[in-house]
Parts: C-alpha cells; sequence; structure tokens
C-alpha cells in the first residue's frame, strides 16, 4: 500500500501540513488518534497525530514541525511523493462527552493534534474554548480551522507579537479570575506545558487531560519504549494513551526520557544538514 | 575417487559400532575474538564432507526415536540416509515435507530437548548433530537450486486472511496458497518476519535466508501487506465481512513485553528486551548514524533473565561495545532456558554471569539515567509449577552493582491489541487466545490461531507446527462449512 502525498504546504516557518492518500486509516481515524510513519528504508519510526480524515477522498492530513533529522526530512517531501511507511490509526481515540465547558489549549504543533478533538467535544455539546499559545506570532497556526470548531478562541504569544503576551496558563487563570466555571481542560502540546496546567488545575480540581509525546518505535505495545508512569503505575503510551489524566502523568519521567537520544538525535541530524548543503538528493520513494 | 566416493563408500562399509564410534563432528565458527565486534553468524555450517561424515553416524534405527522429539515428526533418518548419500537435494526434499523454514529451524530449535534429546546415540555416545544437517541441508540448496514452482492447486475461490508474519502464518500461508486459496498476510509492522526478524539477532540467523524464503512465498502467490495493524486498520469483525475473507488465521505472537515493576524501571538506560532487540534488528541502530534510529551503547550492561532472549541481549550489548556484559539470572544454570549453543557462544565471548541474583531496585542519578542496580541473592526451594525449583531470595544479602544500561529479558505476555477487538473470542487470564492445538480452532467461527498468541512465548517449531495444523482444519471448515465444536 503506497501513500501517495496529494498536497503539501507550509503553514509556518518548519511546520508543513500534508494531505495522504490513506484510505483504510482515513475511514477508521477518531479523534486523538495518530499514525506511524517512516520517510526511507533505513528511518525512524515516528508517531504524528492525524490532524484530520476525510473519508470521501480517502485522505488523511498531518502537521508537522520539523524539529529533527526525520521530521525535517518529511517536511522536504512535497505533493507526488510518497511517505516510505505509514501505518495507524494507533493510540485510543479521545473519550468524549458532554462535560459542559470545555478548554481546549494547545501549544506550538500540539494544535494541529488538538483540532479534530476540539471539534468532537463542540460536536458533543459542550462549550468549548480554544487557548492556542505560540512563541511568536508567525507560529500560531490553524487559529481559522480552530475558529471554526469553538465557541471562542484565545491566543498568547511569549514575545506579545499577537493576541496576549504571556504562556496558555495566564490566559486560562484570566478566565477563572473572570469567574468562569471550567468542567473539563485539555492541554496538548510541549511537555512543560502540559506540566504547567497540570499543576495549576490540580489544587482547583478541574479534570485535566493531557496527551502525552513519548518516544516510540512500533508504537503496538511490542517494546515498551514509550512506557510513562501515571498514578504510580507503568503504562504504554501507543497502547494505552496517548491521553491520560495530567494530574497523575509523573512529568518528570517523562521529560528524562525524552531526553535519552539527544546526543545522538544532534548528531543525526548535523549529519542531514551536512548531506543537505552538499545537495545530496534525499532519499525518496522512486514508483 | 573423489572425497565425496569415499565417504559413500565408507557408509556401507562401516558397521553399526564403527559408525557411532565415529566422533560428534565440530562446527565450524566464526572465532569469539573477531565475533564480539560484527553481527555476522557466529556458525559458519558445515561443508559437505563434514556433513557426510556427521551423517554417517546416524545408524538410522528401526524406530527412530529422534522422530518423536521433532514437534513436527521430520523423518530424520530418510533425509539424513540423504545426505549420507551425498543426495542433498533429496534430503531436503524429505524436510520440506514437514518443515517450510529448515534453514531456521536447523539453527534455532532447541535441539538439546527435542530431536536430539532422544536420539538413541546420546545414550553412550553425542548425538547425531540433527540439527546442524537439517541446516545444512537447507543451505546446500539455498545455495544451489534455482526456485522451481512447487505443484499449486487450481484457485478454489476462498480467501484465506492470516495476521501477523511470523513463522506460524507463514507455514499455515504456504499450505494454504499451495491447496488453491487465495491467501493474505497482514503484517503491522513494516518487514516481514516477527520475531524472526525484530528478536533473533543476524548473528544467530542471517535476515538474508528469511527474506528468500519470503519471497519465494510471494512467488507462488502468497500476498502481503505491510504497515496494517489488525485491530485498528481493520477488525477481524471487517476483515470477514467487509473485506470478504472466510476464514482467519491468527498468528500475532506474544508481543508485550514483561517488567518485574521494581521502583526505578522507567529510568532511563532500562530497555526492555524487546525494544533493545527491535531497535538493533529491525531499525539496524547498530548502523547508527547511517540507520536513523539509535541504541544507547555503554560500557557495562546486565541483562536480567536466563532464556535465549536474555542471550540474544546480552550478546548484542558485547557487540555493541560493552567491556562487561553480564546476565543476572535467579536459578542456575542447570534452570537457564535458553539454548544450550547460546550459554556457550556467550562464555566463549566474555559474557559474566551471575547466578542466583536477581535485581530488586534501580537507582539513578539526578538527570534520572540509571546508575546502579540494587541485587538481592537468591536460593532454590521446591521445584514449582514449572518443574524447575523456585528461587527464594536470601534475607539481607542484598548488595549494589553499579551499572550504565540494563536490559530486562523475563518473559513476553500475548498483545491485546487484536484479541481486545473480537467480542466474542475466548482469551484466558494472561490474554493468550484459546485455540484447540489439534486444529487451531478459536471460540469465533471461522477464526484459527497458533504460534505464541496461544501458547505464550514458546519456539518457532511449535508456531509453524500450528500454522499446518490450522491450514489443515481451515481446508476442511472451507470445503464443509462445518464448524465443530468440542475436543473431537
Ligand atoms: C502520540 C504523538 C503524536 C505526535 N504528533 C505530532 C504531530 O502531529 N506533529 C508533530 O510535528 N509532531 C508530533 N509528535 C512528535 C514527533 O513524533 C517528534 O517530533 C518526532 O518523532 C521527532 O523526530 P525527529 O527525528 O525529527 O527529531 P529528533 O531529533 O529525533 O527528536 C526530537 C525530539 O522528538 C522526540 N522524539 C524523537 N524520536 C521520537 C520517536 N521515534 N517517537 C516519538 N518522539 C520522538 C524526542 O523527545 C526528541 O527530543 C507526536 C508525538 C507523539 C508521541
Ligand atoms: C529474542 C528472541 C529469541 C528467540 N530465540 C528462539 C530460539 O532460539 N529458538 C526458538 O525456537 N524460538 C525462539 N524464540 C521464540 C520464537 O521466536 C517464537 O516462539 C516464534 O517466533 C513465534 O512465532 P509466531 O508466528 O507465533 O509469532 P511471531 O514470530 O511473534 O510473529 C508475530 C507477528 O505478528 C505481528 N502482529 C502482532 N500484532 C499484530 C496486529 N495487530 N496486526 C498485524 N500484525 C500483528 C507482529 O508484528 C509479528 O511480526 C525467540 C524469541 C525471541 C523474542
Ligand atoms: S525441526 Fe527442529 S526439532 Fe525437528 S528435526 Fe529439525 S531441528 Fe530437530
Ligand atoms: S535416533 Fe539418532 S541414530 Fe537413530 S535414526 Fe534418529 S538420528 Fe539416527
Ligand atoms: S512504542 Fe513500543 S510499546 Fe509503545
Amino acid at each position: 500500500m503506497m501513500n501517495k502525498i496529494v498536497n503539501a504546504e507550509f503553514i509556518a516557518p518548519d511546520i508543513k501540513l500534508f494531505r495522504i492518500k490513506a484510505p483504510y486509516i482515513a475511514e477508521k481515524s477518531k479523534p486523538g488518534q495518530f499514525v506511524v510513519l517512516r520517510v526511507h528504508g533505513l528511518g525512524e519510526r515516528i508517531p504524528i497525530t492525524i490532524a484530520d480524515a476525510d473519508i470521501n477522498d480517502g485522505t488523511i492530513t498531518i502537521i508537522v514541525q520539523g524539529i529533527g533529522k526525520t521530521t525535517k526530512h518529511l517536511n522536504k517531501l512535497g505533493a507526488g511523493d510518497y511517505i516510505y511507511d505509514l501505518a495507524g490509526p494507533l493510540g485510543k481515540p479521545t473519550h468524549i462527552e458532554k462535560y459542559g465547558r470545555v478548554v481546549c489549549i494547545s501549544g506550538g504543533v500540539g494544535t494541529a493534534e488538538a483540532l479534530p478533538i476540539a471539534k468532537a467535544l463542540k460536536e458533543a455539546g459542550n462549550e468549548v474554548i480554544s487557548i492556542i499559545g505560540a512563541r511568536t506570532r508567525d507560529l500560531v497556526i490553524t487559529e481559522k480551522e480552530m475558529a471554526d470548531r469553538t465557541n471562542e478562541v484565545i491566543i498568547t504569544t511569549d514575545d506579545g507579537s499577537y493576541g496576549k503576551k504571556g504562556f496558555v496558563t495566564h490566559a486560562l487563570q484570566e478566565l477563572l479570575d473572570e469567574g468562569k466555571k471550567i468542567d473539563f481542560i485539555l492541554a496538548i502540546g510541549p511537555l512543560p506545558m502540559m506540566k504547567a496546567v497540570s499543576e495549576m488545575t490540580r489544587p482547583l480540581n478541574i479534570p485535566t487531560m493531557v496527551s502525552l509525546n513519548s518516544i516510540m518505535i512500533d508504537a503496538t505495545g511490542m517494546c515498551g519504549g514509550c512506557r510513562a508512569t501515571v498514578g504510580g503505575k507503568t503504562v504504554f503510551v501507543c497502547v494505552d494513551g496517548p491521553e491520560f489524566n495530567g494530574h497523575q502523568v509523573d512529568f518528570n519521567v517523562l521529560e528524562n526520557r525524552q531526553k535519552i537520544y539527544s546526543d545522538e538525535e544532534k548528531t543525526s541530524l548535523k549529519k542531514f544538514e551536512e548531506e543537505c548543503k552538499l545537495g545530496k538528493e534525499i532519499k525518496k520513494v522512486k514508483i | 575417487m573423489s572425497k565425496i566416493e569415499e565417504l559413500i563408500k565408507k557408509k556401507l562399509e562401516l558397521t553399526k559400532k564403527e559408525k557411532m564410534a565415529i566422533p560428534r563432528q565440530v562446527m565450524p565458527e566464526q572465532d569469539a575474538v573477531e565475533r564480539r565486534s560484527n553481527f555476522n553468524e557466529v556458525n559458519l555450517g558445515f561443508d559437505e564432507e563434514t556433513a557426510m561424515l556427521e551423517a554417517i553416524r546416524c545408524i538410522e534405527c528401526k524406530k527412530p526415536v529422534c522422530i518423536d522429539g521433532c514437534p513436527v515428526n521430520i523423518d530424520i533418518p530418510k533425509f539424513i540416509s540423504k545426505i549420507s548419500d551425498g543426495d542433498f537435494f533429496g534430503a531436503i526434499d524429505i524436510i520440506k515435507e514437514d518443515n517450510l523454514l529448515p534453514a531456521v529451524c536447523g539453527r534455532v530449535c532447541p535441539q538439546e530437548v527435542q530431536c536430539e534429546l532422544t536420539c538413541i546415540l546420546g545414550k553412550k555416545y553425542k548425538p547425531v548433530s540433527i540439527g546442524r544437517l537439517e541446516r545444512f541441508a537447507a543451505d546446500y540448496d539455498m545455495a544451489h537450486r534455482k526456485f522451481e514452482m512447487p505443484k499449486v492447486l487450481p484457485k478454489n475461490g476462498k480467501k484465506v486472511a492470516l495476521l501477523g508474519s511470523g513463522p506460524a502464518s507463514l507455514t499455515c500461508a504456504s499450505v494454504l496458497i499451495k491447496w488453491g486459496y487465495d491467501v493474505t498476510i497482514y503484517e503491522a509492522l513494516h518487514e516481514l518476519g516477527g520475531v524472526l526478524v525484530y528478536g533473533i539477532p543476524e548473528f544467530r540467523l542471517p535476515k538474508a535466508l528469511l527474506k528468500k524464503e519470503i519471497g519465494n512465498l510471494e512467488k507462488i502467490g502468497v500476498k502481503f501487506v505491510k504497515n496494517f495493524i489488525v485491530g485498528k486498520t481493520l477488525t477481524v469483525d471487517e476483515l470477514l465481512n467487509k473485506e470478504g475473507y472466510d476464514a482467519i488465521f491468527i498468528g500475532a505472537g506474544a508481543g508485550l513485553p514483561w517488567f518485574m515493576n521494581i521502583p526505578g524501571e522507567n529510568l532511563n538506560g532500562i530497555y526492555s528486551a524487546n525494544e533493545y532487540l527491535t531497535r538493533v534488528n529491525l531499525m539496524k541502530a547498530y548502523d547508527f548514524p547511517n540507520a536513523d534510529t539509535p541504541v544507547k551503547r555503554a560500557k557495562k550492561v546486565v541483562v536480567v533473565g536466563g532464556g535465549n532472549v536474555a542471550m540474544d541481549s546480552v550478546r548484542t550489548a558485547k557487540r555493541l561495545g560493552a567491556e562487561r556484559a553480564i546476565v543476572l539470572y535467579r536459578r542456575t544454570e542447570k534452570e537457564m532456558p535458553a539454548r544450550d549453543e547460546e550459554i556457550q557462544h556467550a562464555k566463549e565471548e566474555g559474557i559474566e554471569f551471575h547466578l542466583l541474583t536477581a535485581p530488586i531496585e534501580y537507582i539513578g542519578d539526578d538527570d534520572g539515567w540509571v546508575k546502579q542496580a540494587k541485587c538481592i541473592r537468591m536460593e532454590l526451594g521446591e521445584p514449582d509449577a514449572s518443574g524447575r525449583r523456585r528461587p527464594i531470595p536470601i534475607e539481607g544479602s542484598e548488595f549494589l552493582f553499579d551499572i550504565d544500561l540494563g536490559v530486562v529479558a523475563i518473559g513476553n505476555g500475548s498483545n491485546p491489541l487484536i484479541s481486545q477487538t473480537i467480542p466474542d473470542l475466548k482469551c484466558n487470564k494472561w490474554g493468550n487466545i484459546i485455540a484447540d492445538l489439534k486444529t487451531g480452532r478459536t471460540s469465533k467461527k471461522g477464526v484459527f490461531a497458533g504460534g505464541d498468541i496461544v501458547r505464550g512465548s514458546a519456539t518457532v517449531i511449535l508456531a509453524m507446527g500450528d500454522g499446518r495444523v490450522a491450514a489443515k482444519s481451515i481446508d476442511e471448515y472451507l470445503k464443509t462449512g462445518v464448524w465443530k465444536t468440542g475436543n473431537e
């Protein structure tokens, strides 16, 4: 099964949106699920959230931030190219129910991951407020899509170049200060952000769900590489998650585990960038 | 007279006694020091003359008890006799009647507790090297014979889906395709072969062998779909109802790593054996950064466990440059479930064995990296359910052990991905699918299962045997439409 990229465009610096032909995955995918992909025959398996799925034309949409070797390689592919290996949909779908008022907090590329969930929550009858955080204006993605799917969108940027200046937690605090009753919070983005939100909402007893991004290989529960500590127990994020109760996640374990390969990741990226500079053609699937 | 002709003559001339007195032939191996730094196969294989000489040792018993020791009952004296006649193709043809992957089984079967355990020669001398002869015949065949299209019955219009591409499914597929079925294998990973590709290392089982066998299956019409996770991409009910399959065989293996649930097990630097071996074998991390997936290399590595998985992990650690690679096992060498040959090879390669020892905690540094294992000594008590003597911790014997990397190889449970999504499928309390071992039938009509997903972690040859048994009853079911229940 070859997975052709039907459409690809940068939506922010280093952030690219792909529409990929994958009829089986499109048909089955539910909010909160992800795919695992490889970009070439010696490539790494990386998990990427399914941001959207279209059953009619059998495509899925993914939004990828180029941060290391594999994601940068992927972001050099364009329409007409193929994804070397693509499998999914993986992970448990998000549990959707009517909570009342829900705040959907996302940071960075996590906003793409939050899109389908926000939509499903709204369709389930919730009032959904979205808080999108980014370092700077350029990195705010899918604002319009989020606005279409939610009742209200609040933007924060670290440097104040767009929306409110500050972190997503500041915006959340403002909502609370306004006296808004919040029944459920979903936080998707960088670990420090999810940790900060969870710490803020724990004393307030607001149920908070976070989406963990551990390092994965098979993503089918076979290797245990993605394990995290939640509520004092070991879980496999790929099959038991990726979403967990933020108040029970041991973020320190996760933070450490994300750094296991930082040296190797640097080596890998350096090698790739040198090869690109030398004009070496990047490996692509030839049909 | 050529060497071969001389050997053929010898076979005819020697008495039984003289044959038995021929010493068991030595397997040529890669030098132990050299092989510690490469992933090439350790055993180099018999040449023709050595194979014939070894084959002459077999006295071709009237009641060949060796056959009872082989789970798929290969006609051992018959194939060995062909080898001693110099008819190597003849030998492999006999083996292939019962075993689709002789190049694999000849290498990885625990022969010392199967065919070679029962070989009559073992009473007074050393048993005939049945496994090595099987491997010889298979390798000879692969090297010298061109692919020949086997007899395949005309298509009968029935479709069978096989889930997982390990030895159980591959065997089942090879039988069904010849009987005219339309056969498709669905595999979750991006490579085919199951544990044979992601678990067992190259130095024990060269992947090229497997590629060739799978290629042959493709040539006779078996279809392979990779990156397809049954239970996720499609469920079994969808395969039956939407995709129009008439029967399903589940050969999804036992891919769920167990941890000991001791403190510190989620520290950086503690791997499950599955992850460690998958990184190295499937993802080719030994070749990082040419391959993108990394694996941690460390000076002092401990591997917890005493089975083949532990031996594969610890020998892999050595090859990745560990100065000290150590096995921690809670019983003694006698109880180790690993193949004798692997334990022997490990010792030759300088692997250390710390027996009657188990970790009870891992201790980390400030950055969350493991730096020590807290261990406890054991003594052996009464035999447990497995018949092996139960290890009992010796109170007060705890001690600290500096380590840079730990690999947990204490076994695998069965992966629930498929069974979870089949509401009417019965599983036991460990999550293994309940199937009748004589037929492969599960509690769900049209669904068969075999291999590790049914047995728990077992062996390649048992998985293959199950695949064969299931093929037969799938054929029966699809011809008669009768779904028998009970243990008839
Ligand atoms: C469930 C899930 C959903 C995700 N969804 C998205 C998404 O929609 N868009 C997106 O841009 N990113 C997503 N990610 C993150 C993405 O998988 C990583 O950015 C990617 O793997 C980095 O690979 P790299 O080689 O480019 O970078 P590297 O330089 O290899 O790694 C950079 C960082 O990414 C993480 N990482 C590295 N390898 C892996 C791996 N095999 N699996 C998981 N994480 C890894 C590490 O924490 C590392 O510090 C998701 C991760 C998870 C677990
Ligand atoms: C490291 C190691 C060393 C071993 N050494 C030996 C040895 O020396 N001798 C010996 O006899 N045995 C050995 N074994 C055991 C032996 O490999 C297994 O018993 C045998 O491979 C089981 O075969 P199987 O066909 O049941 O499943 P597996 O070989 O486990 O294959 C199952 C396949 O199913 C796939 N799968 C799982 N879930 C799904 C899904 N949802 N959808 C699609 N595909 C799926 C998996 O990815 C896998 O490829 C070893 C095992 C390991 C791990
Ligand atoms: S298949 Fe295994 S048990 Fe049977 S004869 Fe060959 S090596 Fe022995
Ligand atoms: S038992 Fe041993 S000697 Fe007898 S037939 Fe079998 S292999 Fe040959
Ligand atoms: S990625 Fe291997 S178990 Fe989750």
